[in-house]
């Protein structure tokens, strides 16, 4: 039995989707109360290695779609899963107890687009200063206003739209 | 030679005894502008906290405001080190989406540009480690040859790096008449200098106490944590997408994987100076059934690039000099991408670091953050 079936007769009501990417892989399109179990019976199947996370907005949804890249080096094999969130309430479980390559992926999905993930130990800003304004890759992020990062007396970064503050 | 004993002293109970030490972001042994905070019990590291983004160029943002041609060059910028190695990549994921077909010369060009620059990427790491660890010829030797390689690709591209060389469907440009003779003779080359290499390093014995034994990674713990590449194949897991998924020319071309079970920094300069040794046996086989014929297809020239408009996703990985290098890609039937996703193999393999470097002494702090063999500029993007 293939990965994504063996995933959707445990789940029944958890999995939305059984199909394919563009490109052949296997994909799973699941709701985001069950992800942290169904990724935990992935791994059980298998599926060692997180690839990579994927964060995508769409606004003309009003959602945003965090994709997982699944691989079995063992039967080398690949699985996508794909679930959605409305944008308003960005929230998903974590995924870093179950593969720790989360720890840092997960951390820059949140930086990049504001995807809070449950559970994470240690969930904050990994690429941009932590006072940064907004997630830079939503669509609706302001592109024309400029932000500016200087140190603070603690050493501690400042960003402040006014290019002399802090100089 | 005694060997290496690993710190097993107990931690100090009263933590508030610990001192913390800032590393980087301008430390030398970084490569870049890493920043580790270090707690440190005596000589010992207990914990390490990572600062990274100073490199932060964000360039899956900029992807996503510039035609699908354009990117590419900005992709070589992320990974300065080995920049065809982004291209083939992107330009990957996009043939694969839109359906385009590339030329069999122009995959067979591509296999042998990226060879040369697995081997220059490895030659930089091993110069810079060697300086990491006191052994200043190592840098001398490596960047010698190294730019005896860059000065052939920029023969071929123009440019000693950021080439922009690749293109959906083919290359830029036919190999120059003079390209063949001249990279087999540096084939040659690079094949004596390898034993050289070796047979200073291997037999130095400051340099094999300094990494036997140290920065242990299970395969376990390498697959946890997402490493890949040289790394991961030190830890003995035996994988290599040129192998188990063949791209390009990859798949009518003999070569072995090294694997190292040991885990520690010795093996992972072990696993890549071998890996130079395949670099090259692969690079005189691409020579030897080069074939002949176009090096783009038909409608893909120039200025028709920018018309490619896939619709679809896809995710496309090549096996980087550092790991398997990812572009989850989204085309919205326009001329411009909806969102490029970059999966770095450095960034995996940062998140490590703090793991390897646990109760390590403070002086095998640079020995291990070197052995990864990390860029920032592709840890940041």
């Amino acid at each position: 039995m293939s990965a994504p079936t063996d995933l959707q007769e445990r789940f029944p009501s958890a999995v939305l989707q059984v199909g394919a990417l563009d490109d052949g892989l296997p994909l799973l399109c699941v709701s985001p109360e069950a992800l942290a179990s169904i990724a935990a019976a992935a791994k059980e199947l298998g599926f060692d290695y997180l690839a990579c996370i994927t964060g995508v907005d769409y606004p003309s949804d009003d959602q945003i779609e965090v994709i997982y890249n699944l691989y079995n080096y063992h039967r080398r094999e690949a699985l996508v899963i794909k679930v959605r969130i409305p944008r308003g309430v960005a929230r998903l479980p974590s995924v870093s107890g179950v593969w720790r390559a989360a720890l840092f992926l997960e951390r820059e999905t949140y930086d990049l687009l504001g995807v809070h993930f449950e559970g994470h130990p240690e969930l904050k800003r990994i690429l941009l200063p932590e006072p940064w304004v907004g997630h830079p890759l939503r669509k609706d992020y302001d592109m024309n206003r400029q932000q500016f990062v200087s140190k603070g007396p603690q050493g501690e970064d400042i960003v402040s739209f006014d290019p002399q503050e802090g100089w | 030679m005694a060997a290496y004993q690993p710190c097993t002293v107990e931690p100090h109970p009263n933590q508030s005894d610990w001192i913390t030490l800032n590393m980087g972001p301008q430390h030398p042994s970084t490569h870049g502008v890493l920043r580790m905070i270090l707690q440190l019990d005596g000589e010992i590291v207990r914990q390490v906290e990572l600062v990274i983004g100073y490199l932060h160029r964000s360039m899956e943002k900029m992807a996503e405001n510039v035609r699908y041609p354009h990117f590419i060059i900005e992709c070589d910028r992320a990974d300065y080190v080995a920049n065809y190695h982004y291209e083939a990549a992107y330009v990957r994921a996009v043939e694969e989406l839109a359906g385009i077909v590339p030329t069999p010369r122009a995959q067979f060009i591509r296999t042998i540009c990226l060879e040369f620059d697995r081997i220059q990427s490895h030659l930089v790491w091993l110069g810079t480690y060697g300086l990491d660890l006191g052994a200043l010829n190592a840098f001398w030797y490596g960047f010698r040859e190294r730019e005896r390689i860059l000065d052939l690709l920029q023969e071929l591209t123009g440019v000693r790096m950021h080439p922009n060389y690749f293109r959906f469907g083919g290359v830029k440009a036919d190999l120059t008449p003079d390209f063949e003779r001249k990279a087999l003779a540096l084939c040659d080359l690079l094949a004596g200098k390898v034993d050289e290499y070796e047979s200073f390093l291997s037999q130095s014995d400051t340099f094999v106490m300094r990494t036997q034994g140290v920065g242990a990674m299970s395969r376990e713990m390498a697959i946890d944590w997402g490493v890949t590449g040289p790394n991961a194949r030190a830890s003995g897991l035996d994988f290599d997408q040129r192998r188990d998924e063949p791209y390009f020319a990859y798949g009518e071309l003999e070569f072995e994987v090294p694997v190292r079970p040991e885990g520690d920094c010795y093996a992972r300069y072990a696993v890549r100076l071998e890996e130079i040794r395949q670099s090259v046996r692969l690079i005189r086989q691409a020579l030897d059934q080069l074939p002949q014929g176009p090096v783009i297809p038909a409608g893909l020239e120039k200025g028709y690039q920018f018309l490619v408009h896939p619709n679809g996703e896809h995710y496309a990985h090549v096996e980087g000099p550092r790991g398997e290098i990812g572009i989850y890609l989204i085309g919205d039937g326009t001329t411009f991408p909806y969102r490029v996703k970059m999966r770095s193999p450095c960034f995996q393999n940062l998140s490590v670091l703090p793991e390897l470097m646990r109760d390590c002494l403070i002086a095998d702090c640079v020995a291990i953050n070197g052995s990864l063999d990390l860029v920032m500029g592709c840890v940041d993007r």
